[in-house]
């Protein structure tokens, strides 16, 4: 079978993923190899994933973690609400 | 925020034998991804941060509950996207984010968006600001479902089974509603890492989606 370039589309995320079968992710090379526009398509939406992925693009609020601990040290001081096994 | 190096069982059974300093240790490589997780679902850095804490709170309170089928991230993400959804349900926010309303657009293709002369944008155009702020805009827009997806499997990298246990889906349920989002963001980013926007007219018409 001749893949299209709809149908590439179509896994492009289990593609990076990884998770395609084999025979299907051979076809998709295949096509890959002589495709502009697919290889264009998934090499940009793997570099967003990167870009996702990476700390300097969602960043946390500043003193986020000093408060939640700060809350959470009150709450160790308290007996009260110590955890219990079951 | 893998830590395959750390002890986690080890550190609960301690925890909960009543060295309850070491909760700190505990949750730390997960702040980030509580925090992240929440802001998914209730979309503002006040709510988020309450939430996030109310989060890190119960697990404390429940830590004798965790049995360790799951891993801890795991169980601490679930809690994340529970405490969410009850902080959005107590706010009645915005139509799309209702967890009742039938999920627009789940049924339709996303079309991912041509790029020209692709191979001629330098990696370090990923460097760029202005598109960090673009992605950060394209995420935060997108609808509820898809963003909860895309923050927890591209952000926080947790898989597909990890994921498919925090939002209470299937996993194929998973697979398909990330591509959709991964390629939203694809669309909407792709202007941004176009150099030359008009170029080949002609070669444009002739594909497939035209
Ligand atoms: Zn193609």
């Amino acid at each position: 079978m001749e893949l299209n370039c709809k149908h590439v589309w179509a896994y492009i995320s289990d593609y990076i993923d990884d998770s395609v079968p084999p025979e299907l992710r051979e076809e998709i090379e295949r096509h890959l190899e002589h495709c502009e526009i697919c290889s264009a398509i998934l090499d940009s939406t793997r570099n967003i994933l990167v870009l996702t992925g990476d700390d300097r693009t969602f960043e946390l609020p500043v003193g986020y973690s000093e408060r939640l601990h700060e809350r959470l040290a009150r709450e160790l001081a308290d007996e009260t609400n110590a955890p219990t096994t079951g | 925020m893998a830590t395959t190096e750390r002890d986690e069982a080890g550190l609960i059974a301690r925890i909960l034998a009543g060295q309850k300093e070491l909760f700190h240790e505990l949750i730390r490589p997960y702040e980030g991804m509580v925090y992240m997780t929440v802001f998914s679902i209730v979309r503002n850095e006040t709510d988020a941060e309450d939430c996030a804490q109310d989060t890190m709170v119960n697990a404390y309170r429940h830590l004798g509950k965790f049995r360790g089928e799951a891993k801890f991230s795991t169980w601490l993400a679930t809690i994340a996207v529970n405490e969410g959804r009850q902080k959005l349900r107590k706010a009645k926010r915005a139509k799309e984010d209702s967890l009742d309303e039938p999920i627009e657009g789940d049924d339709q293709q996303i079309t991912p968006a041509p790029l020209t002369d692709w191979r001629e944008i330098p990696l370090e155009a990923l460097e760029r600001k202005e598109l960090r702020e673009t992605l950060r805009t394209a995420v935060a827009e997108l609808p509820g479902i898809y963003r909860q997806i895309v923050t927890l499997r591209d952000l926080e990298e947790l898989n597909v089974a990890e994921t498919a246990a925090a939002l209470h889906i299937n996993e194929n349920m998973v697979k398909v509603r990330l591509h959709r989002a991964r390629m939203m963001l694809q669309k909407r980013l792709a202007p941004y890492l176009k150099t030359t926007a008009r170029a080949k007219k002609e070669f444009w018409r002739r594909m497939p989606w035209n």
